[in-house]
This record gives C-alpha cells, sequence and structure tokens, in this order.
C-alpha cells in the first residue's frame, strides 16, 4: 500500500496572480477579513492585484475608497482595533506618505503607548521599486524608511511562493504589517504548488547557497542578484544569496552565520544609500562578525536621485546586475 | 440655560450629577495645575477649564458599549467615562498604575474597559481612527456608536475631510463633536478658516449638524441626546459643535501673547460651572449645602486619587520594550 504522500501539482501562475489568489483566499477563510483601497474594486487595482475579485467577493470584502489615504490607513487601524481584519492597499510606497501620520503615530504606537490595552492587526500592502518608467513620483523605494519604525513589521515577497504565503501570516500577526511588493515582479511567471499555503513571515531564506561572498538582498533586486552569482559562478566564485523577506525584524541569525562562513558580504538594496536599508545590515554585520571578514562590506544602492522617467536614466539609477559583480568583484581585491 | 423640548430628565438627582462631574473634572485639574508646578507632572499639559460641559453633557448619554476617540485634551472625557480618577492621576505621573501603564502621560489615557480608544495628540489623528472603528462595527452590525471629540483646530487638517467624507459616503455610526474653542494653541479661528461657521464643513458632506452652546450643560446634553439618537437610529452620523472657550492657556508652556486678558475675563463670566450652579439656584434645584458637599466629595476622591500616584510604581527599565510587539494573543488582540 503505497504511504507516500501525493505531490502537489505545480501550477504555472504570475506573481500578481499569486497575491490575489492569497486575498482570495484570506477573504474566503476568515470572515473578518475584507481588502480596502483606491480602485481595487471596479478597477481591479492600480496594478491589477485584485481585478474580478469585487464580483466575486462583493462591496463589503472589496472596498473602492476615494483618494485620502491618510482617512482610509486610518480607517483600517480603526477596524482593526474593533476585532477586523483589514488588508489595505496604498497604491505605491510613494502615495503611503500621505498616510505617515496614521502608520507611524498610531498603528506603531497604539499598543505601547496604551499600556497593552489596544493592538491594530492591520496588513498594508503597497507597490514599490522603479523600473516602469513612472518617473520620481511613482518609482522610490521607501521600505527601508518604515523597517526604521519599531511598533511595525515590514516584508518584501520577493517569490511566487512569498507573494502567496505571506499575506495569511501577516494577517494572522497581532501587530500592524507592512507588505512591499515591486512592481517588477507583478509579471514573474513561475510555479506554485496549488495547495501552496502560509510561509513564516520573521526568518531570511538561502536563495542560493554558495561558500564565496555572501550576497544580501530583498524584493525586485532578488533575481538580478541570483543573475549575478550565476556570473560569477562562471568565474569560479560560489556566492550566497540570502532574501531578506523581513526588513523588520531582521534575521539577524541566518546573515551572521552566512557571512561567518563566507567572509565576505555585499548587500544590494534598491533604497538610496545614505540612512538605508543596507547601512543598518552593513552595521550589524561589523557589530555581530567583524572579526570574520575578510574585506570590507560593499554595498550596491540606488544612486542619489530622484528616479528619472527616461529608461536608461532610471535604469542607471536603480542596482543592476555589473553593478552587483562590480561589488563583489570588489571584496575579492578585483580593482 | 437652555430649556428645549429635548430636555433630558430635570431631576434634581440629575442635575446635581451634572454639576459634581462638572466640579469633579475642574477641581482635578486644578489639583494637576499645583501638582505640574511640584514638577510630579511633567511634559505637556492641556487643561478643560472651561469646557468642563461638553464631556459632562454628552458623556452619559452613551452606553457601555459604545466607543470613544478622544484628543490630548481628554482629562475631563476620562473622568466622566469612567476611567478611575486614581489611573487617571497616576497615569499624569507615569506609574506604571497609570491607566496607560504610565506610558502615555496626560495626553495619552486609554481604557479599554471602558472602551475609551484613547487621547490621540495629533491634531485631527483621531478621526480616522473613529471611521474606522465605526466601520467595523457597521460591517458586524453592532449597534455601537463612536464618538469622537476633536478642537475647531482639526478642521483645517485634510484628515478631517477625508473622515467626514468617508463616514458620509460609507454610512458609519460616529458621532462627531467638535470642540470648539476659538483658539488653535494660539491661532484664531478667523485667522486659520476661511469659513468660521464650522458646522457648515458637515453639511458640505451631507452630514447633519447641530451647533450648541458648549458652556451650557443641559443644552449639551440636549444635543447630545438628539444626537446619539439619530446615529443610533440612523446608522450615521452626525455632526455637533460645541461652541466654547479655554480659560487657561494651551498647555503649561503658553505665555498667551495672542489673546487679552479682558477676553479671557468676559468669557469667565460664561464659565459652565458658575452658569449652572446660578440657574439651579435660581430654580430652587439645588440647596445651599449641596456645593460644599460636592466639593468635599470631589476632594476626598482627588486626595485619594494623589495618594494613589504618589503610591505608584515606576515601571522597571528592564521592561522598557515590552509591548512594541504583542507577546502572546491578549485582550487587545481579539
Amino acid at each position: 500500500m503505497q504511504q507516500q504522500r501525493v505531490q502537489s501539482e505545480a501550477i504555472e501562475t504570475t506573481y500578481r496572480e499569486a497575491v490575489r489568489e492569497a486575498i482570495r483566499d484570506a477573504i474566503k477563510r476568515d470572515e473578518r477579513v475584507f481588502l480596502m483601497g483606491e480602485d481595487v474594486g471596479r478597477y481591479g487595482g492600480c496594478y491589477a492585484v485584485s481585478k474580478g475579485l469585487l464580483a466575486e467577493l462583493g462591496p463589503e470584502r472589496i472596498r473602492d475608497t476615494p483618494l485620502s489615504e491618510s482617512g482610509f490607513t486610518g480607517a483600517g487601524i480603526g477596524a482593526a482595533m474593533a476585532g477586523m481584519r483589514p488588508i489595505v492597499e496604498l497604491m505605491t510606497v510613494n502615495f503611503s506618505l500621505l498616510a505617515l501620520d496614521q502608520i507611524v503615530n498610531t498603528a506603531a504606537t497604539v499598543r505601547h503607548m496604551s499600556g497593552n490595552q489596544f493592538g491594530v492587526p492591520l496588513v498594508i500592502r503597497m507597490a514599490t521599486g522603479a523600473g516602469r518608467q513612472l518617473a520620481a513620483q511613482h518609482s522610490h523605494s521607501l521600505e527601508g524608511w518604515y523597517a526604521h519604525i519599531p511598533g511595525i513589521k515590514v516584508l518584501a515577497p520577493a517569490t511566487l511562493e512569498d507573494a502567496r504565503g505571506m499575506l495569511w501570516s501577516a494577517l494572522q500577526d497581532p501587530d500592524p504589517v507592512l507588505i512591499f511588493e515591486n512592481v517588477m515582479l507583478y509579471n514573474m511567471i513561475g510555479t506554485l504548488a496549488a495547495d501552496a499555503g502560509p510561509v513564516d513571515i520573521d526568518k531570511a531564506a538561502i536563495r542560493r547557497p554558495g561558500r564565496d561572498i555572501s550576497l544580501i538582498t530583498y524584493g525586485g533586486s532578488l533575481w538580478k542578484t541570483l543573475d549575478a552569482a550565476n556570473a560569477l559562478a562562471a568565474e569560479g566564485i560560489e556566492a550566497e544569496v540570502i532574501d531578506l523577506r523581513s526588513l523588520r525584524p531582521l534575521d539577524d541569525a541566518t546573515i551572521m552565520t552566512s557571512v561567518n562562513k563566507t567572509r565576505r558580504a555585499v548587500i544590494v538594496d534598491e533604497g538610496w544609500r545614505s540612512g538605508s536599508l543596507a547601512a543598518e545590515v552593513a552595521m550589524r554585520i561589523v557589530e555581530q562578525a567583524f572579526w570574520s571578514l575578510d574585506a570590507p562590506i560593499g554595498r550596491v544602492c540606488s544612486e542619489e536621485v530622484p528616479v528619472p522617467y527616461p529608461s536608461h536614466l532610471e535604469n542607471a539609477a536603480i542596482p543592476q546586475v555589473p553593478k552587483i559583480l562590480a561589488a563583489a568583484k570588489a571584496a575579492f581585491g578585483a580593482p | 440655560m437652555t430649556v428645549s423640548a429635548d430636555k433630558p430628565h430635570l431631576s434634581r438627582e440629575h442635575m446635581l450629577d451634572l454639576l459634581k462631574q462638572m466640579i469633579r473634572i475642574r477641581r482635578f485639574e486644578d489639583k494637576c495645575a499645583e501638582l505640574y508646578t511640584q514638577e510630579k507632572i511633567r511634559g505637556f499639559m492641556h487643561l478643560y477649564d472651561g469646557e468642563e460641559a461638553i464631556a459632562v453633557g454628552v458623556i452619559p448619554v452613551l452606553e457601555k458599549r459604545d466607543r470613544i476617540v478622544a484628543t490630548y485634551r481628554e482629562h475631563g472625557q476620562a473622568l466622566v467615562r469612567g476611567v478611575p480618577m486614581t489611573k487617571v492621576m497616576a497615569e499624569m505621573y507615569g506609574k506604571q498604575e497609570g491607566c496607560s501603564h504610565g506610558r502615555g502621560g496626560s495626553m495619552h489615557l486609554f481604557d479599554r474597559t471602558v472602551n475609551f480608544h484613547g487621547g490621540n495628540a495629533i491634531v485631527g489623528g483621531g478621526l480616522p481612527l473613529s471611521v474606522g472603528l465605526a466601520l467595523a462595527d457597521h460591517i458586524r452590525r453592532n449597534d455601537i456608536v463612536t464618538t469622537c471629540f476633536f478642537g475647531e483646530g482639526a478642521v483645517a487638517e485634510g484628515e478631517f475631510h477625508e473622515s467626514l467624507n468617508l463616514s458620509a459616503l460609507w454610512g458609519l455610526p460616529v458621532l462627531f463633536v467638535c470642540e470648539n474653542n476659538l483658539y488653535a494653541m494660539g491661532t484664531a479661528l478667523a485667522l486659520s478658516e476661511s469659513e468660521t461657521d464650522i458646522q457648515r464643513k458637515a453639511a458640505c458632506y451631507r452630514i447633519a449638524s447641530e451647533t450648541v452652546d458648549g458652556m451650557d450643560v443641559v443644552a449639551v446634553e440636549a444635543a447630545a441626546r438628539r444626537a446619539v439618537h439619530a446615529v443610533r437610529e440612523s446608522g450615521k452620523p452626525y455632526f455637533l459643535e460645541c461652541r466654547t472657550y479655554r480659560l487657561r492657556a494651551h498647555s503649561m508652556f503658553d505665555a498667551q501673547l495672542y489673546r487679552d486678558k479682558a477676553e479671557i475675563e468676559s468669557w469667565r463670566t460664561k464659565e459652565p460651572i458658575i452658569r449652572f450652579q446660578a440657574w439651579l439656584q435660581s430654580n430652587g434645584m439645588i440647596h445651599l449645602e449641596d456645593v460644599p458637599r460636592i466639593e468635599a466629595e470631589v476632594d476626598a476622591e482627588i486626595a485619594e486619587a494623589v495618594a494613589f500616584a504618589e503610591a505608584g510604581t515606576w515601571e522597571p527599565v528592564e521592561q522598557l520594550t515590552r509591548f512594541t510587539y504583542a507577546e502572546s494573543a491578549t485582550p487587545a488582540d481579539r
């Protein structure tokens, strides 16, 4: 008699569809969950993530809002405080700045400031990143800013599994969780187990094991970093690629285990260099693994300009494979 | 004093209770000001002197299940809502026996047991929160009214307009109570609003509204009864503008350079406690000994609160980071 578990069928899907399936699944599984944001219903979502969900789930669960980021984000906070599990969608991280007061002054503070009497089990999703020639008010990567704030958690799903699985785990979290979806990933095609489900949201993942250098990244830069790692392998350098997944809290243990092994580290971060998440990761390595290092820590970040419109300038502004390669080789003394 | 058709029970017992609640807030805050000069209370502290009739007129009309969102000038709201004075005073001291575990202080009083969702010290910041609380109750068909207090300064904030629009658009049970004391810190209403008739802004959002003399406790209560009834029956928002005046400085740091002493004195004559007391006396509704008795009762409560706060303990520094995130499932997470 065959006891072996039948392997789940793998389906071909996209990052966008994986996020959509995560939303649909969460709303069907938990009557407290609803999606709220600008154009999430009739329009189908700015990036078509929620296309079709209004017809399927109805206007109470897929709630179109006016252009009132602070108002509806605050409404999500209040609803969460009163027992619901809202998913608030902000079109892009740039627009989230209009809701910064509610996120930073209320969502992040209430549990501590009230002496643990009130919590905010809210999930806020938003698009981040450059690459679609949307210029300087739709293309920035400010997730590192949010990772500065105690009281919230910050996730960056880079894979189909995480796009599908992080939302449910975030909804189970008693505290506010921000999920950053890189705009260049929505069209990414891949295979996903038909029964793919929740994933952990507090651990980094080794996406490519290696012994010579740790390339630490997250979100849209993961795939460029993996491409760079493959190019390095052709030159005999085996890079270990770490996908941070959670930007707050950071999984120091996975980072340090890797760096203690490889003795070299380069951080790839689409945020600007000054005051970046990359700076935080680098400093933690200095604090916790300094004596293991054989080379200065490298960083590949965005250039310190507002992201420009023309494709060649936009590409030059954000991390790309050649820059990652150069930074990695520099850790081996290359000029 | 207003005696309208909607007036509540004008029983002697009820009138004395209204009077006592106002005296309770006033004397509590007088004590707080004294403790502030002794450096027992620190930070920003905003007193409600002159505005007491609003909290006292509105809050007792609410049911226990209803919710309250307040501002940083919220000692009065907390006391009338039933947050024990001992715990409020301990919070003012920053002691862990305080109603927010000592972590919020004067501006951030919270008490889950009476659905007091906090003093919010970002002007206008509480309005979206109240919309969300009401949204949850609307979705779950809960018969709960969320009352949101804010000053007229908040009217200039985008969050005010976003919140009024959302609540009206979605039909949410929020009672917006604007405490119009004419000054946003030191900036007079006429210097900050092109339209100073605030309830007209609610009308723009098709929200039923009313303006009431916020220094007349009976008028406030009557208006609050109409308002709460309207919200409960319709499930829709209602806007109550209470016109009042802050008789003390904005906070303990305010030298009041922006207004004349004469103006303050002229408002003193309209202040809610003396006015109500005189009205009760002229109608023979209180006896000569009632006020001294109330004051003695209140003073005893205040003395107890001060003793409680003095005896309170400091949260150990080892607990500094506790509850930045949840530790395990607590009532706050359900």
